[in-house]
């Protein structure tokens, strides 16, 4: 990457730049013409100096009225014809800046893609971050200048100051007699403008990776309360900032102040000079008025000169400080990355470390002189005492870190020198801890597939046309030109025909790294839309109906209550019985509903309202009698209480002023107590406030709701019918169909055994798993548990088939009988591939085709499990620990 | 079933009869009231005891494992309580309780009888001066016992 703004501007887009200049130079006399024209207006047209008239001009004869009308109507064009031709260099440069900033933002995101893998510990994303965002932002405008803008300036000036000296060599010498000066002093001031300019730059990159550090441990703020440590040294940064940017603008201000009194000095020499010329004869009265015209416009490229010299000392010291964080030593080689198109050619060749050695960046030895061969098809299993360089053989296969000497092969091929599209699609790697990028369990799993675009975007033509213009405008700015909506997804590498098949290979890798059921779990919280996938919902109203046919077994029906419309479902609260739906608007969520308006307009035409509040204030009374002695933040009252700690006085007076069996009349008082009857679950509170005549009410107006709804809100509830799914709630619900009950025991667990038993029978599991792939595993996976994020990690890289699987460390935060079952299921899918696996149990071992045991950065012994499980041998040591 | 017939029925079990009425609905409120079908356990003999089970309806058989397999030692009825001890320390259960018949219970968890001894001091005293009059029966039993061997 070029060290210098200009180069980069010159290497990347030297046509375009010289065609800018070139229209620039040829604007430039019609711009001295623009000066030209009105001085004859002056001198020849109005002032008749030096004109005969009537006159001719090409031919035709002109009064002077008439000559005056023809030259203004030249002015009028050559003030058009400028301006057109400065509109079009100004697009010109716009596209040019604009591309230079694609181009050198995609430079860098590409550098960050290079970066070797150790140089992560040592830069933070705080960092990359605003160099790659923000702080080459201004560079754009300024590289579509970087040429330009000093040409058409100095041009410019050039262009006024030739026209002065032609008018009158002494006028001219008086126009540019003050340059010198400033052209000694302004750079001068201005080089420590640079050097404050450099130290703003780092301070305020530091700034953001302290931003960065600070939110990543906020945590640990609160936890050690040093909110006001931190907060000084944040500070102390900002001070920091203040100066260094006051003193720029003290500066740059200085150095204007300067520019603009020298500035004024030169009309003061034309007055006294030109009118002296002008007093002696010397010199037309128009050409002094020209003069001071033409004066008056070199201050406005006298000023852009400045203003460009400034921007571009500015630029300057930004690109070179963002550019040189983004050289890291030990860069990978742009080749290894370049796309390849075709499918990549097998790595199954025998695997060679032939005196591998590697240092690490503390100038460690991590591996000396390590040589061995794995055969195709071998399993390996890699063993040693922590920080033995066992991890560091794991990484080298990877292809993570290079060796710092010796060769690793595989086959004839050179390891460090393949490209990255074949190993990517040949090598499997599973690292200790798993990032997985944000998507769903089925985007996780075939992001190993997709290293070049397999299958080309289907589109009309004309979508198609403009689809390649974009990609031509990539090309242009030096990007990748490879379409991002073509199928990248090599489904032959996963060894099936197509996406439709993908689900059920993917059944089988999750059952083999043990994660089928939680998939299963994933699948049963789900939500399907009918609309989309009716074969799906259709599928589930199945599994409902058969688990209401299961649950009319005596033994089972009390475990669940379903859902009937004509029936009060004891073990919902009173809210879900009213609203007997699922809430699409939040307005209709069950923790709000009391207090929104079309149902407390429901409930008083109703005339249940009153009743309610009773019912409420009887349910304040038990929770005051029950929870008054406990002190504020009590867990009880998260768990059992219906009114808050801080809530809790505010009721206490409530009941002491209001009457038992009345409602009272105040709204506030009202409001307060309506909400609490709607938390009431009939089954699980067991306080006898509901008897069946209102049970029969409250039917009656979830009917005059329902109605309500359907004429005013049709669509923010999804409302519960036996015979149709509910988009809005999940698999699961949609199953169940009612609610499971409370009071018996093992309730839960025996309702999802009933629900799995169901699904099997009618060999639905498939199908809810499905769903389950669509789940979204969150930012970095954040809604997985560790554990699950391991299997994942590993089960996509059995994905991909690969000829070589490497597997560090991965599955250390799986339980004993979870690790095992991870272990059968790699072993059963890995088909012909290579296995190397770096591992802590030597139980686990044992099932290896060869063991290697690596300590001290050396191969200490390697052999098969019953040569090495000896006395005296460095495994059976490791095995004691 | 309302939540008054449970503080009734908690307020005839030695262990917590001197509590106030309020800390026996809260006692009541905060624990869960479960049915269990002829034959299914309420815990199994070598468990972490987690809760105890006050009996509201039904009988409970209490069984204990022996040589010639799993023993009844006692029938429990209404107003028995079963489990306490688990829920005062950290033991495995001594023995199974199956249900024998349709049975009703209210499940007091550990940490919520816990929390609430925690919040009550009355509460704990009570429950000592209970343990204490247990041990003092079962010294007294001890006793008797030795003498009659003695003797």
């Amino acid at each position: 990457m070029e060290g210098s703004l200009y180069r980069f501007v010159l290497r990347h887009s030297p046509v375009e730049t010289a065609l800018v200049c070139a229209l620039t130079l040829a604007s430039l006399p019609i711009y001295y013409l623009g000066l030209d024209v009105p001085k004859n207006i002056m001198n020849q047209a109005i002032l008749g100096r030096g004109m005969e008239y009537p006159t001719q001009v090409f031919g035709v004869t002109l009064d002077q009225v008439g000559y005056l009308a023809v030259m203004c109507a030249v002015f009028f064009v050559l003030v058009i014809v400028n301006g057109a031709i400065k509109q079009y260099i100004n697009t010109l440069k716009g596209r040019l800046g604009e591309r230079l900033l694609r181009r050198l933002r995609y430079e860098l995101i590409a550098r960050i893609l290079r970066f070797p893998q150790p140089h992560f510990r040592k830069v933070s994303s705080g960092e990359l971050i605003p160099m790659v965002t923000a702080e080459v932002e201004p560079l754009g405008g300024f590289m579509g200048d970087a040429f330009v803008q000093p040409l058409i300036q100095a041009g410019t000036l050039l262009t006024i100051v030739t026209f002065l000296f032609i008018q009158n060599p002494i006028m001219g010498l008086a126009a540019i007699a003050m340059y010198p000066i400033q052209g000694y002093v302004i750079p001068k001031l201005q080089r420590r403008v640079n050097m404050l300019g450099k130290e703003r730059v780092r301070t305020v990159r530091k700034l953001s990776d302290r931003i960065n550090e600070t939110v990543a441990s906020a945590g640990d703020v609160h936890v050690h309360g040093t909110a006001n440590w931190e907060r000084a040294d944040f500070s102390e940064r900002l001070g920091l900032i203040y100066r260094i940017r006051f003193e720029i603008y003290q500066r740059k201000s200085f150095v204007k102040f300067l520019n603009n009194l020298l500035n004024q000095m030169t009309p003061f020499l034309f007055y006294a000079i030109g009118g002296y010329l002008v007093i002696k004869g010397q010199l037309t009265a128009g050409a002094l008025t020209a003069a001071l015209t033409a004066n008056k416009d070199m201050t406005s490229p006298w000023k852009e000169l400045l203003d460009y010299y400034q921007q571009s000392q500015d630029s300057k010291i930004k690109f070179e400080q963002v550019v040189e964080q983004f050289r890291p030593a030990g860069m990978l080689d742009e080749k290894i990355q370049e796309p390849i198109l075709e499918p990549p050619p097998p790595l199954d060749g025998p695997i060679g470390f032939a005196n591998v050695s590697l240092v690490d960046d503390a100038q460690n030895r991590v591996l000396e002189a390590v040589t061995l061969t794995i055969a195709p098809g071998e399993t390996v299993a890699v063993l040693g005492p922590p920080s033995g360089g066992k991890d560091a053989i794991a990484m080298l296969l990877a292809r993570l870190i290079v060796p710092s000497g010796g060769r690793i092969t595989i086959g004839d091929a050179d390891l460090t020198t393949l490209p990255e599209p074949v190993t990517g699609a040949r090598l499997g790697y599973a690292p200790p801890h798993a990032y997985l990028a944000s998507g769903t369990v089925r985007d996780t799993l075939i992001y190993g597939l997709r290293q070049r675009p397999v299958t080309a975007a289907k589109r009309d033509p004309a979508a198609e046309h403009a689809r390649q213009r974009w990609l031509a405008e990539a090309a242009k700015a030096g990007n990748l030109p490879l379409d991002v909506e073509a199928d990248w997804v090599d489904w032959s590498r996963a060894g099936i025909d197509d996406r439709r098949q993908f689900a059920a290979r993917a059944m089988e890798l999750l059952d083999a790294v043990d994660m089928a059921d939680d998939v299963y779990q994933f699948g049963l919280r789900g939500r399907v839309d009918p609309a989309t996938q009716p074969e799906i919902t259709d599928a589930i109203l199945k599994a409902r109906a058969a688990l209401r046919a299961r649950i009319a077994d005596p033994g089972l029906a009390a475990l669940v209550e379903p859902f009937d419309p004509d029936r009060y479902n004891t073990n919902a609260t009173l809210a879900e019985n009213l609203l007997f739906g699922t809430p699409v608007d939040p307005a209709f969520e069950v923790d709000v509903l009391a207090s929104n308006p079309l149902v407390q307009r429901v409930l008083t035409e109703a005339g249940l309202i009153d009743e309610l509040i009773i019912i409420g204030r009887k349910v304040a009374e038990t929770m005051v009698e029950l929870f008054a002695g406990l002190p504020p933040g009590h867990e009880f009252f998260e768990q059992f209480s219906f009114i808050s700690a801080e809530d809790l006085p505010q009721f206490q007076a409530l009941l002491g002023r209001t009457q038992a069996d009345v409602a009272p009349v105040n709204p506030a008082d009202r409001a307060r107590l309506l909400t609490l009857p709607f938390k009431l679950i009939d089954a699980r509170h067991r306080l006898g406030l509901f008897d069946d005549a209102l049970k029969q009410r409250m039917l009656a107006a979830r009917g005059a709701l329902a109605a309500a709804l359907a004429r005013e809100a049709p669509t923010a509830v999804a409302g519960f019918d036996p015979e149709t799914y509910n988009a809005a709630a999940t698999i699961q619900d949609n199953i169940l169909f009612g609610k499971v009950a409370y009071g018996q025991a093992k309730s839960s667990a025996r309702v999802g055994t009933l629900i799995a038993e169901v699904l099997d029978e009618l060999t639905l599991r498939p199908v809810v798993m499905e769903v389950g792939l669509d789940f979204a595993v969150g930012v970095g996976g954040a809604r997985l548990t560790a554990a699950q994020r391991q299997k994942l990690a590993i089960a996509r890289n059995l994905v991909k088939r690969p000829d070589l699987l490497v597997i560090n460390n991965a599955i250390a935060s799986l339980d004993q009988a979870s690790q095992t079952r991870v272990l059968d299921g790699v072993l059963r899918e890995r088909g012909k591939s290579t296995l190397v696996w770096v591992m802590e149990s030597t139980a686990a071992a044992r099932r290896f085709d060869r063991i290697l045991v690596v300590a001290d950065g050396r191969v200490a012994e390697q052999g098969r499990f019953d040569e090495l499980n000896r006395p005296g041998t460095a495994f059976a040591a490791l095995a004691a620990q | 079933m309302s939540i008054k017939e449970e503080v009734d029925i908690l307020r005839n079990i030695p262990l917590f009869a001197k509590l106030e009425p309020a800390k026996l609905k809260l006692l009541a409120f905060t624990s869960e009231r479960l049915t269990f079908a002829p034959g299914q356990p309420l815990f199994n003999q070598g468990d972490a005891g987690d809760a105890a089970y006050v009996i509201i309806d039904g009988e409970a058989d209490v069984l204990v494992d022996t040589a010639a397999g799993k023993t009844r030692v006692a029938t429990l009825g209404r107003n028995a309580i079963v489990g306490e001890i688990a829920i005062l320390c950290d033991v495995p259960r001594t023995a199974t309780v199956l249900a024998n018949s349709p049975l009703t219970v209210l499940r007091i968890a550990k940490d919520t009888f816990f929390r609430l001894v925690t919040e009550f001091p009355q509460m704990a005293v009570e429950i000592m001066r209970e343990l204490a009059l247990r041990v003092e029966r079962m010294n007294t039993q001890l006793r008797e016992a030795m003498s009659r061997k003695a003797s």
